[in-house]
């Protein structure tokens, strides 16, 4: 909302409005928020209304003209022009040197081919206007003023034809719609700076010919749910013309584009009152009758910016015995536009309901300042007082004969809200000791009337209705900045995280200490992006969470998988040739519920991503810190050829002793790191975080220190390329049982003298009894075991 | 028998001072065959009265020697450390050899600081899902269906009920459900709005609000908590300002502004100018909100606040795009 201060000067004095910045500060502190300010016209300087009373042609031109200008002073100044719509008694904007454009731009005294020029005549569009502000008026030439002007020569064409404005511009909050107005933000400014203001009386003189507008028209409400007040009344003899310069000026600053009287008139009513209007040519209501009804299912409607509409019951139009003529609170309808052959208006003053107002404008894709204004609830009590203004505005400005009487269907009044004055809650809650009176008298300016213990909230004021609304909006006024700070007084409570949230932040440590970064990428993905990991065709991480209204393709469902988020990091830090890089994230992942009603899932998974100097065997050593942090006793890790998103023979699941799946990790397959752009060797892991957390046992349990010395055993034992390491591991602590304190695999070696398809791998086993020094005889036996066992089971044999 | 004591002693300091081989030295004069030992022997031909004078003489050439030795080696060992120390000098100026560090998201970082600030004022950590019931993300937040308010916050929906939450709000709903108070909590987490990509806005980012319920919370209750809040996250010597604002689910409804951290409140590029900069919303829970969410307002008050995590990190560390928190570039993350 842009104020204009010539126009808050009819209702404030705002000459007492000394310091603006000062002013909007103070307007920001009381809740108006202000986005800024601007001086229209600020920098213009020395252009003063002049008279043209003499031209002659210039000696060395065919085009120039030196014209003498009788600029209010003693003799009149030369001034030469290259325009040649200027004569002799024009009246015309003359900068006077030296003088100030707009933008910088400077008039100077100076020659035009050998001839002396004191200044410069100026275009409408030299003084920053355009051909709306002022129709009519050439737009290439010199602006020629309204012959009235000549009596004002001398003059500062800026402040005469009120060009010169200061604009505050408001944001104002979606709970404030009377503030979207004039005369909603006098009241404001008068309370925030504690100035006396007042609303001029309006009045009406009609016609008194003994024509009534029962003669014109009829209104009835068939969707009362819909339409709470509908008010009109008609202007005969209408002579459609533009509006004087103050109107259109006045539109100007408030950022409205001034169209015809009619028009104007509708809009700045709006713009001063904060009631939308609407005007309609008579000649086009078929049957002197206006319906407010619901729109028929596909009933189209042709607004008045020629866009057609299909309607449906949802909808309010304002409609004649045959057609829709205007779409309820949103805009008008072609087919009874103002034109310029109008000669009978009807105006319309209404209140609509917000909610629906918003949907209808919604569902046509049309949000205008009427339905902007109607969708935040309006004031039906402001219909008449709008309706009053815009007629004695028609009288004021000659553009019609106001018609008596008035059509006022009001189905749906409300009962004026009464609040409890409760000054001891007020302060109570606010933790403020504002005394009573500066209470009433705060909120007397706001018009709230407090009288024996009530306030008595007025109409405009629907946001007001529980003590914690009336509390604000004395706070507000009397200073946010004054309440004192305190702290709490209550009950202590125990701030802490949970052993979940514990564990996340654990984790994430965990990564940093192993050199991996963290990463956080979007959790909206393409659904091609499973295609590019290679997700089979019937794969149930295919249906994701799909958003009904999404920016793109690229973030059009919630992801099932972070893998391609991971895959598409390491692909752009590759191409921008970071090495090495090893990243991880604490993603989040949405499985959808097979109902669409319910929520999805939602769960973490740690997405771990390394290439450059990494193997498989780095990221197994990561994720087996990972395990080994969150406590998890005797993880298993088995090769998983089947998962499409890595390569078959470099891919292992791990579960927990009892098989329980927290994870994949391994090479991400050629195919799919082709998919990425990437030929190099890419590592990933994704380990189920909810997974890891339902396992995790991160309470450290002490084992004393071991008393007696261990004995140690190295084998290696020659056996088929396929056999597992893992597997020999595992039957070699089994066959040693509680004696078995580590099994370290120390070497592999592959070479001829093995012969094709075999490998050596070499172990150094530890055996310790935690009751007593193990004898040489103990220890051979179990080795002796440990070689039985591999034979038997496993069918390998110590190298010879 | 005196000089030979007398000439054994010079002739082993000569010896020993020449620098021949200390335990050859030691062998040759104090050991079982050595010369000393040899002398002594025939100590029993002496007299009674010159025993005792030799006997101390013999001692004290032996004192002599063994000192003059262990006073050598000690030399001997000293130059051999300063030798191999002087050997094994390194240049300190070559660069270390690295230990790789992974470094921790900006996002994170600000989040995880803001997370200790309040689990240190008593505050639990809240988390709720981001796919969303309509219900909790509006409604209960006394945002009806329609509201206007729904504008600012385009919303993405999966169906008509279900959509990606537009603030952490909704979690505090649902603490409000299942919880009596005393509530202090915060909500850090993901939040989504239907804002195209550009510098200065993204379609996904991180919100962390905060909810306090109890009786008697009151309004300075709210700003003495944002004051402390705002000292420990941007420094000792920050302000805040308070502006009025509108909140469907707060009221009254403040927006907080803190003394600009790079200028102290003097205006500089960063706050453009004003001393202020604006990262909080917050205000007093609405009557309406509590009520919905089986809280009496009647016996309880509370306040609510809620900040965006990029928002901050931007500012603190002066990150110009919001882009680069989502693009993960480890040249930009190893900066952190």
């Amino acid at each position: 909302m842009n104020l204009s201060f010539n126009w808050l000067h009819d209702y404030i004095d705002t000459d007492k409005i000394t310091d603006v910045k000062k002013y909007c500060d103070r307007m920001t502190d009381t809740g108006s928020k202000v986005e800024g300010y601007e001086v229209l016209a600020g920098d213009v300087t020395n252009v003063k209304i002049g008279k043209v009373v003499a031209m002659e042609r210039h000696p060395d031109s065919d085009h120039l003209w030196i014209c003498q200008i009788d600029v209010g002073a003693e003799a009149p100044i030369q001034i030469v022009t290259g325009a040649q719509n200027v004569f002799v008694g024009a009246i015309v904007p003359a900068a006077v040197a030296p003088a100030n454009l707009p933008e910088g731009k400077q008039i100077k005294a100076g020659k035009l081919r050998g001839v002396d020029s004191n200044g410069m005549l100026c275009s409408f569009g030299e003084l920053g206007l355009t051909s709306h502000d002022c129709p009519g008026k050439e737009e290439n030439g010199i602006w020629i003023l309204d012959e009235c002007y000549g009596q004002y020569l001398g003059q500062d064409v800026c402040d005469c034809l009120l060009i010169r404005d200061t604009v505050v511009e408001f944001e104002i909050t979606s709970n404030r719609p009377d503030c979207l107005s004039v005369i909603g933000l006098a009241r404001e400014t008068a309370a925030s700076m504690d100035l006396e203001w007042h609303v001029p009386p309006v009045s009406v003189k009609g016609t008194g010919d003994g024509d009534s507008i029962d003669n014109y028209l009829s209104v009835g409400i068939s969707a009362p749910d819909l339409c709470y007040r509908y008010a009109a009344k008609v202007v005969k003899n209408v002579k459609i013309a533009p509006s004087p310069d103050w109107m259109r000026m006045r539109l100007r600053a408030a950022g409205v584009r001034p169209i015809n009287n009619i028009v104007d008139i509708t809009n700045y009513v709006m713009l001063e009152y904060g009631q939308p209007m609407h005007a309609f040519d008579y000649k086009q209501i078929e049957g002197k009758a206006i319906n407010v009804r619901r729109a028929g299912d596909g009933e189209v409607f042709v607004s008045l910016d020629n866009i057609s509409h299909t309607l449906d019951s949802s909808m309010l139009v304002i409609a004649d015995q045959n057609k829709a003529c205007a779409l309820a609170g949103v805009m008008g309808g072609l087919n009874s536009e103002i034109e310029n052959d109008t000669v009978t208006v009807v105006f319309e003053s209404a209140c609509f309901s917000g909610p629906d107002t918003r949907v209808t404008a919604k569902k046509n894709g049309m949000r205008t300042e009427s339905s902007a204004r109607f969708e935040k609830g309006l004031d039906p009590e402001n219909c008449l007082p709008g309706l009053m203004r815009a007629c004695q505005l028609v009288e004021m400005l000659g553009a019609g004969d106001v018609v008596d009487g008035l059509i006022d269907v009001y189905p749906g009044k409300k009962e004026q809200t009464i609040l409890p004055f409760t000054p001891e809650k007020y302060n109570k809650f606010l933790g403020t000791e504002i005394d009573e009176q500066t209470m009433i008298d705060i909120l007397a300016t706001l018009e709230c009337r407090v009288q024996d213990g009530k306030i008595y909230v007025p109409s405009f004021r629907s946001d007001l209705g529980c003590m914690q609304d009336i509390a604000e909006e004395i706070v507000r006024i009397w200073g946010y900045d004054k309440i004192p700070s305190s702290c709490i007084k209550a009950e202590t409570t125990q701030g802490m995280r949970t052993p979940k949230q514990k564990l996340f932040v654990a984790t994430e440590q965990l990564m940093y200490g192993m050199g991996i970064s963290q990463i956080q990428t979007f959790s909206f993905i393409s659904p091609k992006y499973y295609d590019a990991i290679a997700l089979p065709a019937d794969s149930a991480l295919r249906t994701s969470v799909v958003i009904s209204n999404p920016l793109g393709e690229d973030t059009s469902v919630m992801r099932t998988t972070a893998l391609p988020s991971l895959m598409e990091v390491l692909q752009r830090n590759n191409n921008f040739s970071n090495q090495n890089v090893r990243l991880f994230e604490m993603a989040t992942i949405y499985l959808p519920d097979a109902d669409p009603a319910l929520l999805p899932e939602e769960k973490t998974v740690v997405t771990i991503g390394m290439y450059g100097d990494a193997d498989f065997y780095c990221m197994k050593g990561a994720v087996e810190n990972l395990l080994k942090m969150a406590g998890v006793k005797a993880p298993v890790y088995t090769a998983c050829t089947e998962n499409p998103s890595y390569h078959p023979g470099r891919c292992a699941t791990v579960t927990t002793a009892d098989g329980k799946y927290l994870g994949v990790f391994g090479q991400i397959h050629p195919v799919v790191a082709d998919n990425y752009g990437m030929n190099i060797p890419v590592l990933c892991a994704e380990i189920d975080f909810d997974a890891l957390f339902a396992v995790c046992n991160t309470e450290p349990d002490y084992k004393p220190l071991p008393k007696f010395p261990a004995a140690t055993r190295d084998y290696a034992f020659v056996c088929e390329e396929e056999l597992e390491v893992g597997k020999i591991m595992s039957v070699i602590a089994k066959a040693g049982g509680t004696l078995v304190e580590n099994v370290e695999l120390f070497d592999i070696y592959r070479g001829e003298k093995l012969g094709a398809g075999k490998k050596s791998v070499a172990f150094r086993v530890t055996l310790r009894a935690a009751d007593r020094t193990l004898t040489v005889e103990e220890a051979d036996k179990i080795s002796k075991k440990i070689i039985n066992d591999l034979k038997f089971k496993l069918g390998i044999a110590l190298r010879a | 028998m005196k000089e030979m004591l007398n000439q054994i002693r010079a002739t082993a300091l000569e010896k020993i001072a020449a620098g021949e081989d200390l335990e050859q030295i030691r062998i040759q004069y104090l050991g079982k065959k050595g010369e000393l030992t040899a002398v002594l022997r025939g100590m029993g031909k002496l007299t009674a009265e010159e025993r005792p004078v030799i006997g101390q003489l013999a001692n004290q050439v032996r004192a002599d020697i063994e000192a003059a030795i262990a006073e050598k080696a000690e030399a001997l060992k000293a130059g051999a450390l300063a030798e191999q120390l002087k050997a094994e000098k390194l240049d300190v100026t070559m660069p270390g050899k690295t230990m790789r560090v992974g470094h921790v998201h900006p996002l994170t970082r600000v989040q995880r600081d803001m997370e200790e600030i309040f689990i240190g004022m008593g505050f639990s950590i809240a988390e709720g899902p981001e796919v969303e019931y309509d219900l909790y993300n509006f409604q209960k937040l006394n945002i009806p269906e329609n509201h206007p308010a729904r504008d600012t916050q385009d919303t993405f929906y999966i169906t008509d009920n279900i959509l990606l939450r537009s603030q952490t709000s909704p979690v505090q709903a649902r603490t409000m459900e299942v919880q009596k108070p005393p509530i202090r909590i915060i909500s850090p987490g993901r939040v989504y709005r239907s804002d195209a990509m550009d510098a200065t806005h993204s379609p996904l980012f991180h919100q962390m609000e905060g909810l306090v319920v109890d009786k008697g919370i009151t309004m300075g209750d709210l700003k003495g908590m944002l004051e402390t809040f705002a000292k420990a996250q941007f420094g000792e010597e920050t302000r805040c300002r308070f502006r009025p604002h509108h909140f469907p689910f707060t009221e009254p409804s403040a927006e907080v502004d803190v003394s600009c951290f790079a200028c102290g409140g003097k205006g500089c590029r960063l706050c453009k100018g004003e001393g202020w900069i604006e990262i909080l919303g917050a205000g007093m829970v609405h009557p309406n909100v509590l009520s919905m969410c089986g809280i009496d307002p009647e016996e309880y008050s509370g306040f609510a606040f809620g900040m965006g995590i990029e928002r901050i990190a931007m500012l603190k560390y002066h990150v110009d795009d919001i882009r680069l928190f989502y693009e993960n570039d480890v040249r930009f993350l190893e900066q952190f």
